[in-house]
């Protein structure tokens, strides 16, 4: 099997104290959705962040297309490509939405202006609302900015840690179409999900972590067809 | 005849004083509140910062006055002010490198913060006194009126006159452009969009790729450079002396707190809010009255509420009152 375009393999490693990850792989090709789901406290965001290199790793390595990036830290990454939306304070509320996404492309000295026109017909709601605060708008426009922010340096990986944490269900089928429609545009999505089954129905790969260490990973499919998966996991059926 | 005279006192006693009392306040409380929001503690060393800055631009003004440079109507201390700001973010800087940064790396509580600030307010403190003296310096030159009372009651006929210094009218003409470059600034350039956003959430600030330590470096100059125009325009008007730019601190203090700590717009209204207050409830009366009530009404005394010794207890009894009912100030900043 060739090298996934991004992986953190075999990671292990915590915030200091003890492991919170187990040997935990996780991986992504361009273009596809992974997903990892797992009970509260089994290490997703934290398998997330280690990816991201937001916690220092006692073993194992993150691989972004061939080229080793365990040593960078996070800043670092982000120029390389990637672009991460956190669970919570991910947008800046004093500011509006425009000057949002403006910041998102800081690193970019090039014409920003194509881009920010990608994320208005991805996010039409946010073209009307640019010059309003961001932190006026509601929990799932919110949303829309934070994932738009990252898009703003056009990454080639895009992590999403609980995009849908708090946003009413209708609101979360919209997203995770947007989120489609993203990885259709050959970017790689990598979420945490706590909502496992309608992420799980998008997914090209999950990753079921439990303790922090992968307990299952297979196509989305097949875990959701995966009798002990649904029974532990998914709640009945 | 006796209503427009009574305007005029007005005018003269209470507005032409208090809105460049207002302006100066509003440029120290713009330093505060950029710190605060930017660097994230109370600077207490802000008021020291404006009486060192001023001292840098007294030494020029001598200096430009010995080479018989002026500037005309204007004072000289104008010619000397980008040198001073140049002096003053310099040492500011060496501030921020030599002590703030240690705490800044530690990310040190808030009140460790403003201990340290009150270390670095008694250095500033003693290196002014120790570089100029504690005495009173006047270095305002130039034109002494734009309008001056005599001139005023000959052309108008009334009893009562109204003068404007030209320090008056230069400090509000120059804190006016001042303010309108900085919100000019932090509202459409990259770099002040880059410190907005570092202020509203700063881990998100260093994941899009802003720099913190130029964000913070460049807060401070401008704080640097808002202290001493503050400073130089504070003296200008009423005079230098040492002890009076450590009390200054105070009012500025709560111009930030009323407007909203963290809040520019808010410095701003504040700085004039808290000069108002003070000088309104400092002023004698007596006169305006006057002319607008009969004798038989005319009150004994100055019809002064407070005597102008007590016009600290004005900011703190403001601060006080906005602290108890709306600790985020009238422009919604963060509560302290």
């Amino acid at each position: 099997m060739a090298e996934p375009f991004l992986i953190g393999e075999n990671m292990t490693g915590g915030y200091g104290g003890a492991d919170i990850l187990h040997d935990c792989t996780i991986a992504v090709d361009p273009g596809q959705i992974a997903v990892i789901v797992g009970p509260n406290g089994a290490g997703k965001s934290t398998a997330m962040k280690a990816v991201f290199g937001m916690l220092r790793l006692r073993g194992g390595s993150v691989r972004l297309d061939g080229e080793d990036i365990t040593a960078l830290s996070p800043q670092d990454r982000v120029a390389k490509g990637m672009g991460f939306v956190p669970q919570t304070h991910n947008i800046f509320t004093s500011m509006t939405v425009e000057e949002n996404l403006e910041m998102g492309a800081f690193l970019r000295h090039d014409d920003i202006g194509n881009t920010i026109a990608q994320v208005y017909d991805l996010f039409p709601i946010l073209k009307t609302k640019r010059n309003q605060p961001a932190g006026e708008l509601s929990g799932g426009q919110r949303q829309q900015v934070a994932v738009g922010r990252a898009l703003m340096t056009q990454p080639r990986v895009l992590m999403l840690d609980e995009p849908t944490a708090g946003v009413s269900p209708i609101v979360m089928d919209e997203l995770f179409d947007r989120i489609i429609e993203i990885a259709r545009t050959g970017i790689s999505i990598l979420m945490v999900e706590q909502n496992a089954r309608q992420a799980l129905e998008i997914a090209d790969r999950g990753y079921v972590l439990v303790q922090g260490a992968n307990r299952f990973t297979d196509t989305g499919a097949a875990l959701m067809a995966d009798d002990e998966v649904r029974r532990t996991f998914l709640g009945g059926q | 005849m006796d209503f427009a005279n009574a305007i005029v006192a007005l005018l003269n006693f209470v507005f032409v004083p208090a809105t460049a009392y207002g302006a100066q306040l509003a440029l120290g409380a713009l330093g505060v509140t950029l710190i605060y929001s930017i660097l994230r503690f109370s600077n207490f060393a802000h008021g020291d910062t404006m009486a060192f800055g001023t001292m840098v631009a007294i030494l020029f003004t001598w200096g430009f006055q010995s080479l018989g440079i002026s500037a005309g109507p204007l004072p000289t201390a104008l010619l000397a002010l980008p040198f001073a700001i140049a002096v003053t973010a310099g040492f500011v800087l060496g501030t921020d490198r030599v002590v703030y940064r240690f705490y800044r790396r530690q990310r040190a509580a808030p009140a460790i913060y403003i201990i340290v600030s009150l270390g670095v307010m008694f250095i500033m403190n003693g290196l002014v006194r120790l570089i100029i003296g504690v005495k009173d310096i006047d270095f305002a030159d130039g034109g002494r009126f734009l309008i001056s009372a005599g001139e005023f009651k000959e052309r108008t006929g009334l009893a009562e006159g109204l003068a404007i210094k030209s320090t008056a009218a230069v400090t509000v003409v120059c804190a006016f452009i001042v303010m309108a470059w900085l919100f000019w600034f932090l509202q459409n350039t990259r770099t002040g969009k880059s410190m907005r956003a570092f202020s509203d959430n700063e881990d998100l600030a260093l994941l899009s790729g802003i720099n913190p330590d130029r964000v913070v470096r460049v807060t401070w100059v401008i704080a640097a450079g808002l202290a001493t125009i503050a400073g130089v325009l504070y003296g200008l008007d009423k005079g230098f002396k040492p002890f009076v730019y450590f009390q200054l601190l105070l009012p500025i203090f709560a111009s930030a707190v009323v407007g909203g700590l963290g809040s520019p717009k808010g410095a701003v209204a504040g700085g004039f809010i808290i000069a108002y207050s003070e000088v309104l409830v400092t002023y004698a009366w007596k006169k305006v009255l006057g002319y607008l009530l009969p004798d038989s009404m005319m009150p004994d005394g100055l019809a002064q509420l407070l005597g102008t010794d007590y016009k600290f207890a004005v900011s703190f009894a403001i601060l006080i009152i906005v602290l108890l009912f709306r600790p985020t100030g009238l422009f919604k900043g963060k509560s302290v």
